[in-house]
């Protein structure tokens, strides 16, 4: 049988054991470095559109059921080197994705990634793996409907998070030894981490939402391009229905049009192929 | 589920009313159509790999199905070695503690898919080869290793994951001196685990396929999946198969006749 929807592929060698034709649902990833607000625009976004009725699942970064303690203890033993760094990342992710996004699309969820490969590649990058091995590693993720990228520059940044929350020691990439205290080192890898996420951008076609603004800014430019997006699937979905009724509705003509008349000729064969 | 991983998945798809026939290259077209490359790794990150690694010291592994008799033939060659004076480092597959405790739940509680059973173990071979293999590697020490990467491609296309894919996520791997693959027929390794277990667990015996409902029957059809992809590999990477059915005593005779000259070889070399 043919696919109704080529919409729906995998960036690399994709899952061969899983049908992924059946997702019906949308897939938003929210990304941007770390402290930039990203958690507090996917709660918001999700309280909206619960509110237009539209169920919503929501998955976060190393917040599997299979990995969350490892890469807890892992990082606060700091014995992490970059392949198993990467390699944790994607296991993770890998559990999230078939446990969690993929049977809420099929039943057809939004789903909103609070981050997704791209911040893996990211991460990987800027501590030195080969960009097409940690690519080609994420190969069985799914590409998503949309992805929100909240850009800023670190040195916007910077003084937000210390008001804020302050930094932790893998937020500040200290695991690779860029500067002496906390804070050169902070700057530095983000910088790094903001130039790789801006590369991606283009190449990746996000969606840039200028996160320098306040939270409420962001949001209502957040809420406009979703909105655009169920709508344009809305229509989608509804053509789609329509292609696969027209046959249907064709055969019945063609039934009708047997039974009335001696002679099998039809039109509604020809209008078939 | 498929039953199979095909071979050569080619569709060809014939347009009626066409000129002629249009020949449809499945994206799911397996590897193994093309020849395998003969080292492992690609890329930048072999790259990176070898030139981080500097080998001075050798890198012998044992690769066969569960009950092949690989993990006695490497014990005999460990005390070998050992006897003329080498210094030897052992390492076992699945062992690193970095996983240990997520591959545990996983596997208590049937949490894992093909993918994540996959990338477990190559997170546990990550932190082995970084910690475990290359630093003795680079001390000149040999290094014997029971299953390397070449367990991970049988089991896990097996289980169903991309050839190309899992071969991709190991390309960081060393590639080894000398493996030797112990090959045996299905029915005397089957025999010899169930003979010496009172149970088969549950990942082991492939349950997690849905292949048969029975533990044994299960295990059965998973290891013969399993050593079709060992035989298919054996001639692309350049395995030493060793007769797995033969005495202990005379497959133990040829590996250490193999070794020998592994290490002739370097003591030529470095005369040179």
């Amino acid at each position: 049988m043919k696919p109704t929807s080529e919409s729906r592929r995998f960036i690399g060698f994709g899952l061969p054991y899983t049908n992924v034709q059946d997702l019906k649902g949308t897939l938003i990833t929210i990304e941007g470095t770390d402290g930039v607000g990203r958690s507090t625009q996917v709660r918001l976004l999700k309280e909206w559109l619960e509110v237009q009725g539209y169920g919503v699942i929501e998955t976060g970064w190393t917040r599997s059921e299979l990995m969350s303690e490892t890469i807890g203890a892992a990082k606060a033993g700091h014995n992490l080197n970059q392949l198993t760094f990467s390699l944790l990342y994607a296991t993770d992710f890998a559990d999230r994705l078939e446990k969690i996004v993929i049977p809420a699309l099929r039943s057809g969820f939004v789903v909103i990634a609070d981050r997704y490969v791209f911040t893996a590649y990211a991460r990987s990058i800027v501590r030195g793996a080969d960009p097409s091995w940690i690519r080609s590693v994420f190969g069985f993720a799914l590409v998503p409907d949309l992805t929100l990228y909240l850009k800023i520059d670190a040195d916007t940044l910077i003084p937000r998070m210390l008001k804020s929350r302050g930094i932790d020691y893998w937020e500040a990439g200290m695991d690779m030894h860029l500067g002496i205290d906390l804070f050169e080192s902070f700057r530095k890898y983000q910088w790094r981490l903001i130039r790789e996420y801006n590369k991606m951008s283009r190449e990746f076609g996000f969606v840039t939402v200028d996160a320098s603004r306040g939270v409420e800014d962001v949001q209502a430019r957040i809420r406009r391009r979703v909105q655009a997006l169920l709508q344009e699937r809305k229509t989608q979905a509804l053509t789609e229905s329509l292609q696969t009724l027209r046959p249907l509705l064709f055969d019945e003509e063609k039934e009708a049009g047997r039974r009335q008349e001696t002679a099998p000729q039809s039109t509604a064969g020809v209008l078939q192929t | 589920m498929p039953d199979s991983v095909p071979i050569c998945n080619t569709d060809v798809t014939k347009v009626a009313g066409g000129q002629g026939a249009i020949i449809k290259v499945s994206s799911k077209q397996s590897l193994r159509c093309t020849p395998l490359p003969t080292i492992v790794g690609h890329g930048a990150q072999a790259a990176r790999s070898a030139k981080t690694t500097l080998q001075r010291g050798k890198l012998i592994v044992v690769e066969g199905i569960d009950g092949s008799g690989k993990s006695t033939q490497i014990q005999l060659l460990h005390k070998w070695l050992e006897a003329r004076g080498h210094q030897v480092f052992f390492t076992e597959w699945n062992s690193s503690a970095l996983v240990r405790q997520a591959t545990r739940r996983g596997k208590r509680k049937n949490l894992l898919t093909p993918t994540t059973f996959s990338l477990l173990h190559a997170t546990d071979f990550a932190d082995r080869l970084t910690y475990h293999i290359i630093p003795y590697l680079k001390a000149g020490m040999t290094v014997l290793a029971d299953r390397y990467i070449y367990t991970a491609f049988a089991r896990d296309i097996a289980r169903g994951v991309d050839p190309r894919w899992v071969r991709d996520l190991y390309a960081f791997a060393v590639k080894p001196d000398a493996v030797f693959y112990f090959k045996v027929p299905l029915e005397v390794a089957v025999d010899r685990i169930v003979g010496a277990r009172d149970k088969i667990k549950f990942y082991e015996a492939g349950m997690d396929l849905g292949l048969s409902q029975d533990p044994v029957e299960s295990f059965r059809l998973f290891q013969g999946k399993v050593l079709d992809e060992y035989n298919r590999m054996a001639p692309d990477y350049g395995f030493q198969v060793i007769d797995g059915s033969r005495s202990i005593n005379s497959q133990q005779q040829k590996v250490r006749e193999i070794v020998a000259r592994l290490f002739e070889r370097r003591r030529l070399v470095e005369t040179k």
